[in-house]
């Protein structure tokens, strides 16, 4: 099966004053079409600056990464708008939902730059609020809306540009256990549906809910590991 | 790349969610094209009175009086004629009349003398005049009539009156068939002017009595010079372009006929709409001024959306982060917050223009002048609010374009 993701020998350097931090030291990894998988480490351990840079949001220093056929180090500020658009469908974990608007509204956002008919996009909109079981909640705002049902609003917006990768940043960090359950069985769900999924966490066990765990320290990959078993690569 | 209507819609959405903030952005820029707007009508109007003031002179007018063009005359200086020149007479009036593109000529011969009615009596300017004079000089009979042609040969005892004299005369009844005394004569009255105003100059042109020519020269002046000289002669062209041409042509045929050479004349021909412009230039500096010193509100309003838009983005440093997350480009911010700043300013722009309008229309019709708003100008406020949203509006967009993602969606 073709990679979706491959990384290799992918550095990231940040000048601190006279200090040079290693934020990803030379890190080599692949990920499948179709994979549920964790990246898991403590702050300062790279995991963000990995996952900025798996969502388009950064460019390494060093090394190669391509997604999907887009080679990220090379690609100029609106390319990546572009790549982000088409490709990456983020979810955070404060939700990041615009007050103002609807749930519906937030949902159709990625469309709005992807320039889709505004028809289009409402239904499309709305199946996917139906499909993260929002269906009747569409034209609540997030203020109306519990924490767990604000984070399938931001699922539903993350799926909109049919993207192929979900990338979310802690995804569960804003919400109770029970919720947070809920929200990983909704990716567990939109992974056996055929998405891809990515998630970064400092949370093992939100990890062990996925199949895969990528662990990081100090900008290495520590381990590499099938959820429930043996090592992966 | 965002749909235009997207970016309108999203620029609204921005807008309305703070309307208190939004209104009073908007005010400066509604006080400074208010002013703008306000202040140039005012001068303009100003500008259009005194050009209807001078225009009531006469359109189209050249007037040639006997004697030389001193600096700085003026028409005042010289149209009296008792200056001792008696270099202007009939004939030449006759010749001028067979030029091209004259459509009246008017000889005239001014007298003052005292008139005397009701045992009232008044001391106004005498025009001895042809029928012609009223077509020369644009002036029209308000009630009576003018005398005619025969009339004026034959000399007869007839008047008509300038307002002012009518209503200084008979101040309750109907002037026409009545009789004034003017130099030891009686003479009827036939007819009565509309009234004029006072002329740019701040004469009455009112304060008039026009007599057939050939009585005022045989009753009334005709004790001095020769029989046929006249102290004025007005000449009406048959448009304002054919003005400096006529003129060339009188001053060529009255320098043959009174075989002068150039700068040795003994007459001078006055070009009214010379002096109109002049006039209306000094006003429409003045006009300019006034503008210019209400164009820096309009700056000052400028900076304020500059102000307010800096803060918005402030404000909204998360969502701009986040809209870049989801595939927003650098210029689709730009063009999302620059939107915002140009409606804010064409919006005050409007409102300003509505407020300017019905301010010039106040203070117009307290001074008396008349309102002047072109759609020129109309068109010129808008597009330059529109102008002050773009210049002020493109540094704050510039800023929001350029937020790195990662930097913004931390931000709390």
């Amino acid at each position: 099966m073709a990679s979706l993701i491959q990384a290799r020998d992918l550095t990231k350097l940040y000048r601190m004053g006279d200090e040079t931090v290693h934020a990803l030291a030379g890190v080599n990894f692949d990920i499948a079409r179709g994979e549920y998988c964790a990246i898991v480490g403590p702050s300062g351990s790279g995991k963000s600056t990995l996952m900025n840079i798996l969502g388009g949001l950064d460019t390494p220093t060093g090394g190669r990464i391509v997604i999907a056929g887009n080679d990220i180090g090379t690609m100029a500020d609106d390319d990546l708008a572009v790549f982000r658009n088409q490709t990456i469908g983020f979810v955070f974990q404060s939700f990041n939902l615009l007050p103002r608007m609807t749930a519906l509204e937030n949902a159709e956002l990625p469309m709005i730059y992807g320039g889709i008919a505004p028809k289009e996009r409402r239904e499309r909109a709305a199946a996917l609020l139906e499909r993260v079981g929002l269906g009747a909640r569409m034209t609540h705002r997030p203020t109306q809306l519990s924490g767990g049902q604000q984070q399938r609003v931001a699922i539903a917006r993350a799926l909109a540009g049919n993207p192929a990768l979900i990338l979310a940043d802690e995804p569960t960090g804003a919400l109770d256990t029970n919720t947070g359950k809920e929200i990983l069985a909704l990716f567990g769900q939109l992974n056996r549906e055929g998405a891809t999924v990515v998630l970064v966490t400092h949370d093992h066990e939100v990890a062990a809910a996925t199949k895969r765990t990528i662990e990081m320290r100090d900008g290495h990959i520590v381990s590499d590991h099938i959820n429930g078993g043996v090592a992966a690569s | 790349m965002m749909r235009t209507s997207d970016l309108i819609a999203s620029a609204s959405r921005a807008l309305r969610s703070n309307p208190l903030r939004s209104a009073l952005t908007a005010l400066g820029v509604i006080i400074g094209v208010a002013s703008v707007v306000a202040m140039v009508a005012l001068g303009s109007g100003a500008q259009a009175q005194v050009e209807r003031s001078i225009a009531s002179l006469g359109s189209n007018l050249l007037i040639v009086v006997p004697g030389a063009q001193r600096s700085g005359g003026g028409v005042r200086a010289q149209a009296g004629g008792g200056m001792g020149w008696d270099t202007l007479t009939m004939d030449d009036s006759e010749a001028i009349a067979q030029l091209e593109g004259v459509v009246a000529v008017a000889p005239s011969q001014r007298a003052r003398t005292q008139v005397i009615a009701n045992g009232l009596n008044w001391n106004p300017q005498v025009e001895g005049v042809t029928p012609d004079y009223l077509v020369a000089r644009d002036w029209r009979i308000a009630s009576g009539r003018m005398f005619d042609e025969t009339e004026e040969r034959q000399a007869r005892r007839i008047v008509v009156l300038g307002a002012t004299v009518a209503n200084e005369l008979f101040p309750n009844i109907e002037p026409v068939g009545q009789t004034v005394r003017m130099n030891g004569g009686t003479f009827e009255v036939v007819g009565v002017l509309e009234s004029k105003g006072q002329s740019g100059f701040g004469m009455d042109q009112d304060d008039i009595v026009l007599a057939p020519l050939t009585t005022v020269k045989r009753r009334i002046s005709g004790r001095r010079g020769r029989a046929d000289t006249v102290s004025q002669i007005s000449v009406k062209a048959e448009s304002e372009d054919a003005l400096t041409t006529l003129q060339q042509d009188v001053e060529t045929l009255l320098r043959q006929r009174h075989r002068t050479r150039e700068g040795e004349d003994d007459f001078t021909v006055q070009n009214l709409s010379s002096i109109t412009e002049a006039a209306a230039q000094t006003t429409q500096v003045f006009t300019y001024l006034l503008g210019g010193i209400s164009a820096v509100s309009l700056l000052v309003g400028g900076i304020g959306i500059m102000n307010i838009m800096l803060v918005s983005v402030t404000e909204r440093t998360r969502e701009i982060g986040l809209r870049k997350a989801l595939g927003a480009r650098q210029g689709d911010i730009l063009r999302q917050f620059g939107l915002e700043a140009v409606t804010l300013s064409v919006a005050g722009g409007i409102i300003g223009l509505i407020i300017g309008v019905a301010g010039a229309w106040l203070m117009t019709s307290l001074f008396t002048l008349p309102l002047v708003i072109s759609g020129w100008h109309a068109g010129l406020a808008i597009a330059f609010s529109a102008l002050v949203g773009v210049l002020f509006g493109a540094y704050p967009a510039w800023r929001a374009a350029k937020l790195d993602p990662i930097e913004a969606l931390r931000r709390e």
